[in-house]
């Protein structure tokens, strides 16, 4: 049979929060469900099967939630799968679902990824024992803050890359209605400010914890060229996995990483990452993976990321390489969605419909995810034209 | 559909793995597919693995079991909260798109340490149900009950179940290695070493947890646990494994003597609210068969025998009912069941009434079942997965020998 066309027909998503008190789980994936559903001008019934992401269930304490949520997501007789591959789970729950349309099983297929972490205490899900080795590091800032401080002296940035990153996208959530954080009277230098937590992620640097979910609907061909509204065609995917722990490994930038984006670019045909993707949308829980993964996905050479944040060609406004419009994870940051979102704001950019912090012109997005030690990657190319 | 197969797979199960950890246990189940096919990690197109942190204790601790596959270089990998058979069935659709050729599909779990049937209250509504800590046996009790007073089945049913599983398991010797790769593939002593030294386990002479000849008088006979059941019509809880290798069209031929094809494969979920559904029921499964079974009518209508996961015997009964039902217009064929019982068999391993792994028993009876046919029990089988309390969501797969 093949490959066939897919695309992301409609997108939904509910307003981050802290805490999202006024709904259950249940009324959480159902709000992003419906508006997805609505984006998409569809009814549950359209719906052929449903794929479901999130975290680790050990934060919530419900073992494998689709079970008591199938109903809340109109699965009843229908197919649901639960995908689960740490923080990247929201990137790759989109790609299971795009293999399904793409493979002919579906013609639409719901996506959706959450996280309720009110309902849960993701600081100490995260705080996990490594291998061989004392129990030393507190959350995944902890987790993290080693491989942040080797990039910078490998590179030799200055100081205040992380602030600026952390600063700008602070500053497009403000665009956001659904965002978070939107920290209308922030400044660069409180940011410069805030207590250090894990040298040299400062306060202002590091992820919220989100209440949130997003959806996404994906269509087959035939839904796709039906669609009223504009899609984004699914140009390249692509997932990569390696060891957490071996002799060797380059922890900066993960060759699982480089290897992910060279396959994307190989299947959308792409030579000149940086000339040819309008805009990104990629996982930043901690402000320096900001420059890091811009190296790693070739959009700089290794070692000049931070080049790119300092000239501001990362910014909405002015900059030539937009990076995380929606304010990314650093300003909303629901585990189990955040991968969704990174792929659906890349998704709503091509169509055009990104609102206030729409990117002019943008007719290719990159779309995110990484999880686990940064070991997991999903990443997705999505366009204005079909492939 | 493009044809794909299953060429090989390795089982392990055991009362409680006391000095392993999954990890420990699952590298040289991982290992022993891989010499079966000849392949080292990188050769698989793709692997997809099915598992719970949550069981296990630890989030993310699925992220470990990637050192038993050996992820260096990087793979393209996924992971499904899931039973196994839906780890299976994330590999098939990758397999249909053409663009690999052969998958690695593992499942594990380790129940031991904990209480399983208290941990699967978590699988409740969180909000209105799970606080009333309604354990999982308890639960497929009041469905049993359901049963027995509306009249879908009585008490001997149910003990027929137990002691035909008691008597298959015993009757059923089964090994860690598969037959279906051929000799040559096995590795000599003056062969170069793979690039991972994990040791292949000795071939297991029975992986049933328990086994016996019983008779339906005895088991009847048995004192109560929790009322309906005695303890031969709940399934034992083990610690254990499976792997298995999927290979499409020639590539499938190549890797192995017998492939058994995958014919038709599905899987639906009911609503959980268990005031609200009827519990001697299982639609989903039904459904799932008949969708399974519209890909391959000759195949359904020719079974030689069938593996459901049934961890309650009463279970087994619903089961076979929603597959009799299932086909609308086009039954399983009768006479196969009904008027040739000695060639139709219902869970000629036992069935997890044997020995019951969570997150790995559904995809252990998809192995089990492509064992007996590459080893000629039959030619064709129907493949059952569950999950989620009484029966709730289904997976239902067809195989047939090449």
């Amino acid at each position: 049979m093949g490959k066939q066309p897919c695309a992301v027909v409609g997108v939904g998503q509910t307003k981050y929060a802290s805490t999202r008190g006024d709904v259950s789980m249940a009324g959480l994936v159902r709000e992003a469900a419906y508006r997805a559903l609505e984006d998409a001008e569809m009814t549950w019934a359209d719906i052929d099967a449903v794929v479901l992401g999130k975290a680790p269930d050990f934060f919530e304490g419900v073992m494998m939630p689709e079970l008591f949520l199938a109903d809340a997501l109109g699965c009843s007789g229908k197919p649901i799968l639960r995908v689960h591959t740490a923080g990247s789970v929201g990137g790759s729950t989109a790609l299971v679902a795009s293999t399904l349309v793409q493979a002919g099983i579906h013609e639409r297929v719901l996506v959706l990824g959450f996280e309720k972490q009110s309902e849960s205490n993701a600081m100490w899900a995260l705080s996990l024992p490594q291998p061989f080795s004392v129990s030393i590091n507190a959350g995944a800032g902890g987790y993290f803050s080693p491989i942040m401080r080797q990039y910078i002296e490998i590179s030799g940035a200055p100081e205040l890359i992380g602030c600026l990153v952390a600063f700008k996208d602070r500053q497009h959530a403000l665009k956001n209605p659904y965002a978070h954080l939107r920290q209308w009277d922030l400044t660069f230098e409180q940011v410069v400010d805030s207590p250090m937590l894990w040298q040299p992620i400062r306060y202002s640097e590091t992820c919220p914890s989100s209440d949130g979910a997003c959806a996404m609907v994906l269509g087959g061909e035939r839904t796709a060229l039906a669609a009223s509204k504009p899609v984004a065609w699914v140009q390249a995917t692509a997932m990569r996995s390696e060891s957490n722990n071996f002799p060797g490994r380059n922890e900066v930038s993960p060759l699982a990483s480089q290897e992910c984006a060279k396959d994307l670019y190989r299947q959308a045909g792409i030579t000149n990452p940086r000339a040819e993707i309008d805009m990104l949308e990629i996982y930043v829980p901690f402000s320096w993976y900001e420059p890091m993964w811009l190296e790693s996905l070739g959009f700089a050479e290794l070692g000049e990321g931070w080049k790119l944040v300092e000239e501001g060609a990362t910014q909405l406004d002015g900059g030539d390489l937009p990076v995380n419009c929606s304010g990314g994870v650093l300003s909303s940051n629901p585990i189990g969605a955040s991968g969704t979102i990174r792929f659906a704001e890349a998704a709503l950019q091509v169509r055009g419909m990104a609102e206030e912090r729409q990117v002019d012109g943008a007719r290719r997005a990159l779309g995110h995810a990484y999880g686990g030690g940064a070991q997991y990657f999903a990443m997705w190319i999505v366009g204005s034209e079909k492939p | 559909m493009r044809p794909v197969a299953v060429v090989a797979s390795s089982i392990v199960q055991h009362p409680a793995m006391e000095d392993d950890t999954e990890v420990e246990f699952m590298v040289p189940l991982i290992s022993d597919v891989k010499q079966q096919v000849g392949f080292d990690s990188q050769d698989f197109g793709f692997v997809c693995s099915g598992s719970s942190d949550f069981l296990s204790g630890q989030a993310f601790s699925f992220v470990h079991t990637l050192d038993a596959v050996g992820a260096v270089p990087p793979i393209s990998e996924s992971h499904v909260e899931m039973d196994g058979a839906w780890a299976l069935y994330e590999a098939w659709v990758k397999l249909q798109l053409g663009e690999v050729d052969t998958a690695l599909v593992y499942s594990y779990g380790k129940a031991s340490p904990g209480s399983l049937k208290d941990v699967l209250a978590t699988q409740l509504d969180p909000y209105y149900v799970t606080p009333l800590w309604p354990d999982a046996v308890s639960l497929a009790a009041l469905g049993a009950r359901a049963g027995l007073d509306s009249g879908a089945f009585t008490r001997r049913d149910m003990a027929e179940v137990a002691a035909r599983s008691m008597a298959n398991a015993q009757a059923h010797t089964r090994q860690a290695s598969t037959p279906q790769a051929p000799s040559a593939q096995a590795p000599s002593p003056q062969a170069p070493s793979p690039k991972n030294t994990s040791q292949v386990p000795s071939p297991a002479s029975n992986l049933a947890v328990r086994s016996g000849n019983l008779t339906v008088d005895e088991v009847l006979a048995a004192p109560e646990t929790v009322p309906p059941f005695s303890e031969w019509d709940c399934a034992p809880d083990a610690d254990g494994g499976v792997a298995v290798v999927l290979a499409a069209e020639e590539k499938a031929k190549q890797l192995c003597d017998r492939p058994v094809w995958i014919r038709g494969i599905d899987h639906r979920i009911d609503a959980q609210n268990i005031g609200a559904r009827d519990l001697t029921r299982a639609p989903s499964a039904g459904l799932a068969a008949a969708t399974a079974i519209a890909a391959c009518l000759d195949t359904a209508e020719n079974l030689d025998f069938v593996e459901l996961y049934a961890p309650y015997s009463y279970q087994e009964i619903i089961l076979l009912k929603e597959f009799g039902m299932a086909t609308a217009g086009h039954q399983i064929n009768p006479v196969s069941y009904q008027t040739n019982p000695a060639h139709f068999q219902v869970n000629p391993t036992g069935g997890v009434l044997s020995g019951h792994t969570m997150m790995a028993s559904g995809l252990m009876r998809i192995a089990e079942a492509s064992r007996l046919i590459a080893a000629g029990h039959g030619d064709r089988a129907l493949a059952h997965a569950t999950s989620g309390p009484l029966l709730q969501q289904n997976l239902v797969c067809l195989l047939e020998g090449e």
